[in-house]
């Protein structure tokens, strides 16, 4: 017996890469621009949804890919809106993953009704680092970080601020009951992804939500700046 | 927790190459920009592999680090978390290294070859 060195030089993530590809072409075919939106558990992604959703897009007709460790809540409310929303669970069948991944969402395309709509927005499992290992096929990455999560966060989750086309602060109208400091927030921001689009705003009093549906429309009709 | 999920497409890849061989060894890269951790990258592999071609192979990332360069020229190692430009301060920098997560080789136990085959 004696050991040989086979090489391999392959990306790990290659499998979902791949899929990812594969995702991007069928949206692209069925002429659906994807956003994949992402933050920390409770930074507002769906309020920030509600809010725009209710309002409408000028005209462009969105749907949301849900996607949750467990349960519908967030799809029960955002159903209620009457956007098509289709809910991904990555439970047991899945593994219970704390992100998701080309694969489920590719796993999702049946259920979902991709000549209704012009924009898909995935709202991805609540998590800062490991969504944003994964592509899923998107055109266009957001992240939501609320002010609440402290002035650290892109210093402690460069992948997730680094690889966004957006960053979305939200929750500013909870500004003066706190000690977070958005100058210091926007300093460290810079340092892991200078020149990035960012906009202000409360999901709460709806002021700064005007700039994120614009740029979901500027997505939708190919204006903005994608991956 | 995402190490789960590479360990798994580490495992795939890993047995995808062996070829029906038993695996001893994984060998990877994971650059700096990379949030993986290592350690859980271990542990998580030697649960997922059991019971595979690649129970018991030592999985072995090494560390690279990140290298980026301005469109001024300019070529640095990150230090500390700055993606400006050192000289210039300019944004527009492109990754070098250090943003890979690679499979590099694996190492396989070969049967003796006693007689041509």
């Amino acid at each position: 017996m004696h050991r040989t060195k086979v090489r391999v030089a392959t990306d790990v993530l290659d499998a979902n890469e791949t899929i990812a590809r594969a995702n991007r072409a069928d949206f692209d075919r069925a002429g659906v621009r994807v956003v994949n939106l992402m933050s920390a558990p409770g930074a507002g992604k769906t309020a920030l949804l509600e809010r725009v959703l209710i309002d409408g897009l000028a005209g462009v007709r969105a749907g949301v890919l849900e996607g949750d460790v467990q349960g519908s809540l967030d799809a029960d409310r955002l159903s209620a809106l009457h956007v098509p929303v289709t809910q991904l669970n990555t439970d047991p069948g899945f593994g219970g993953e704390c992100h998701l991944d080309a694969n489920m969402v590719r796993s999702a395309l049946g259920a979902m009704a991709l000549e209704e709509i012009d924009l898909l927005v995935i709202e991805n499992v609540g998590n800062l680092v490991c969504p944003a290992e994964f592509r899923v096929g998107e055109d266009a990455r957001a992240m939501i970080s609320s002010v609440t999560e402290g002035e650290d966060k892109p210093l402690k989750y460069p992948l997730m601020f680094r690889t966004c086309e957006l960053v979305v602060i939200n929750k500013i109208d909870l500004l003066p009951h706190l000690d977070f400091s958005l100058e210091r927030f926007l300093e460290n921001l810079d340092r892991v992804n200078p020149g990035v689009e960012q906009m202000l705003v409360s999901a709460r009093t709806g002021e700064g939500v005007d700039a994120f549906a614009g740029w979901l429309t500027a997505v939708a009709r190919g204006e903005a700046r994608t991956a | 927790m995402h190490e789960l999920a590479i360990s798994r497409a580490i495992l795939e890849q890993a047995i995808g190459h062996a070829e029906g061989r038993r695996v001893t060894r994984v060998s990877l890269t994971v650059g700096a920009l990379r949030q993986v951790a290592p350690e859980s990258l271990r542990f998580y592999f030697e649960i997922v592999s059991r019971g595979t071609l690649c129970e018991g192979a030592e999985l072995e990332p090494r560390a690279v680090a990140a290298r980026l360069r301005c469109r001024c020229g300019a070529e640095w190692e990150l230090a500390e978390l700055a993606f400006r430009c050192p000289a210039c301060a300019d944004a527009d920098v492109t990754v070098l290294d250090g943003d890979q997560l690679r499979v590099e080789s694996i190492e396989v136990e070969e049967e003796q070859c006693i007689a041509p085959r």
